[in-house]
């Protein structure tokens, strides 16, 4: 079947290429419009792109395949990726990763068998401060233990990923200023209210996205 | 430990919703581009930050002052100015402070920066994992060209200037300028071969300035302060100013700080991180990032000679040491992001250099053979020391890898990635020789000071 952006996201394709003086710039930008939409790159989505952008399908798959983020299969409805990295390690990644494991029922690298978690283990995602964390879908869940890992999990699965990130992810954020003048940051969850216009890279809200493919 | 400081990166960091413009304007946003635009000149600007000494603060310390005189512009070509926002290094997140809770202070900085170069486009090229810093940035970008800040005539001036985001995909190379670039143009993100350096041909094939975003959102404050009385700030000669520390492993606090250059590392962990978790013994601290070679507390800096430039030091522990771009390389380590990864003696260093020599193996680009293997080489060597299947041979071995990929490829990964292992060795050979004997004991774990907390009751 073949791929298609909605007319939303071709109009944001045209406001990508503006950006930029050659087109193959809009390349990535363009590869994420389509996994917000379709869940993965798949075939499909890399001949629709090459005919957009002009491009062979030996490039795309070549650039695909570099990026760790692009899917070249399909993916859970939502991707665990924790982090095991050094920072994350000394305050607990592994145990966050076997709690993970134990509670999905699959290992890392694979997709629990409903079909809602893709767990991966991630390379330092920047949140060394606030370790251990992990990322699910597009927002950061820091300062873990396994007890609000749980909760994190179950409002995925109960209530779909975006509520879940309402309600618990978290971004860099100021603490009590220390009398020096220079504060610690520590992490503290988003606003709950999301403004009205939608950006090209704004992760669509839940229920948009996935099936769309036409 | 230093005196006060007045907050000048983060002092819109703790006002509500402070990445608002609304917000951020009440609390001087977007004055100094104002009369930056509207009352200086481009060259007194470029001077300013010269002045200033910032050396980048993406890692290599090259002054940000003096990479922007390397811009040559030939005739009709366009100059770029890229910010490299790719915080990928192990330890460090830094930068992601800024896009989350102060984005039109980088927006502030590029604005100042574009016309001091005489650059109309800038690209802020994210990793892709900082979606929501990605959604802020855009926000934000999207309320100054409305307020009239970028666009054709930002300030009212006839110089254009916009800003536009770009998403990585998730790629740590994609942080080295000449990756990111071929990222940029939709490329596979591999490292090109220099020179021809950025600033003569770098994005699109035009002169490029990539620049840190701390060092970007840096400059609004260099231009209201003056170059000189901001350089002053910093304790050390020609390393100016004031910059983001961060903190992670067994610390009673980890976070970001901010503080004039020139603390030491010490004071970091024991006044600004609150010292050790559970008030347990240091025993190594890996400086700015996993590329710089790990410090122990325990060795002595060796500079009897006067003319030293650690000679003011001399017998006193390497963590006594100011943090700056010069006095770290004298020391045989590198200031990095100036990001700290802390470890007590539960740590085993071995484990340690394992975790960080797999993150080098998945994250080599492949180009280069010295790199693809040396990395996975590394990895297989360090397997073989922890599960007890080392011979003491090996530890020559990790020396022996580490020395024939540094300086024999495109890029400074490889260094990044044998400096550290090198230091490992030569600091705690002990520990690589006990376990090419031994093995490391089954259970040995990072996080051994820290599972209770994190396992909860469990």
């Amino acid at each position: 079947m073949a791929f298609a952006l909605t007319p939303e996201r071709e109009q944001q394709v045209d406001d990508i290429l503006t950006r930029y003086p050659e087109r193959r710039a809009a390349l990535l930008p363009v590869l994420w419009l389509c996994q917000r939409q379709n869940g993965w790159i798949s075939p499909e989505v890399v001949k629709y792109v090459a005919e957009r952008l002009e491009l062979s399908t030996a490039i795309i798959q070549g650039v695909v395949t570099f990026y760790t983020m692009f899917f070249d299969e399909p993916v859970g409805e939502n991707v665990v990726w924790v982090c095991r990295t050094l920072s994350c390690d000394l305050r607990g990644g592994k145990s966050i990763q076997e709690h993970l494991e134990k509670k999905l029922g699959c290992t890392a690298g694979h997709t629990s068998s409903d079909g809602k978690f893709t767990l991966l283990k991630a390379e330092c995602l920047a949140a060394c401060g606030q370790a251990p964390m992990v990322q699910i879908n597009d927002y950061y869940y820091e300062n873990l233990n396994v007890e609000q890992l749980d909760r994190i999990i179950d409002a995925h699965a109960t209530k779909g990923g975006d509520a879940a990130a309402t309600e618990f992810s978290t971004f860099a954020s100021f603490a009590a200023p220390r009398g020096s003048g220079a504060g610690p940051v520590t992490s503290a969850p988003p606003p709950p209210s999301k403004e009205a216009v939608r950006l090209a890279s704004q992760p669509p809200p839940a229920g948009d996205g996935k099936g769309e493919e036409s | 430990m230093s005196g006060p400081i007045k907050p000048l990166l983060t002092s819109r960091y703790g006002i509500e919703e402070g990445w608002k413009l609304a917000n951020a304007e009440r609390a001087g946003a977007y004055e100094v581009a104002r009369q930056a635009l509207t009352s200086r000149k481009p060259a007194e600007l470029r001077e300013e930050v010269k002045k200033a000494n910032i050396r980048g603060r993406g890692g290599a310390g090259f002054p940000a002052g003096v990479k922007w005189g390397f811009l040559n512009r030939q005739e009709g070509e366009e100059i770029y100015l890229v910010i490299n926002a790719d915080e990928s290094e192990p330890g460090t997140f830094k930068d992601r402070s800024i896009m989350d809770l102060d984005p039109h202070r980088l927006i502030e900085g590029a604005i100042i920066s574009c016309f001091a170069i005489d650059a109309h486009t800038t690209y802020i090229y994210v990793r892709g994992e900082l979606a929501f810093s990605v959604q802020r940035l855009e926000r934000a970008i999207a309320e100054a060209r409305e307020a009239g800040y970028l666009g054709e005539r930002p300030f009212g001036i006839d110089h254009a200037i916009d800003v536009h985001v770009h998403s990585g995909a998730g790629a740590y190379i994609c942080g080295e300028e000449t990756a990111l670039l071929n990222s940029l143009e939709g490329r596979r993100g591999e490292p090109r071969l220099k020179p021809p350096f950025p600033a003569v041909k770098g994005a699109f094939g035009m002169p490029t300035i990539v620049n840190n975003v701390e060092t970007v959102a840096s400059v609004p404050d260099i231009v209201q302060m003056g170059g000189e009385a901001w350089s002053a700030l910093g304790q050390l000669p020609g390393d100016g100013g004031v910059r983001l520390y961060g903190v992670s492993g067994h610390v009673k606090n980890p976070g970001l700080f901010e503080a004039p250059v020139g603390i030491t590392m010490r004071e970091l962990i024991d006044d600004y991180a609150g010292g050790m978790l559970g008030d347990r013994p240091l025993k190594a601290v890996i400086p700015g990032g996993s590329s710089t070679p790990v410090l122990d507390p325990r060795r002595k800096v060796d500079a009897p000679l006067e003319e030293h430039p650690l000679h003011k030091w001399h017998g006193q522990s390497e963590i006594d040491v100011p943090m700056g771009v010069d006095t770290y390389r004298a020391l045989g380590t590198m200031l990095g992001t100036c990001c700290a990864i802390v470890m007590d003696d539960t740590v085993n260093m071995v484990e340690a250099s394992r975790n960080l020599m797999r993150f080098y193996k998945h994250e080599s680009c492949g180009q280069c053979t010295p790199c693809r293997e040396g990395t996975g080489w590394l990895v297989d060597v360090l397997d073989n020391l922890c599960s007890g299947r080392g011979k003491p041979e090996d530890v020559d071995l990790l020396v022996n890898i580490s020395n024939n990929m540094m300086g024999n490829t495109i890029c400074a990964f490889a260094d990044g990635t044998a400096m550290p292992m090198l230091g490992m060795v030569q600091k705690f050979r002990e520990e690589f020789m006990d376990a090419a004997m031994n093995g490391v004991p089954d259970g040995v774990r990072h996080d051994d000071s820290t599972r209770s907390i994190v396992e909860g009751g469990a």
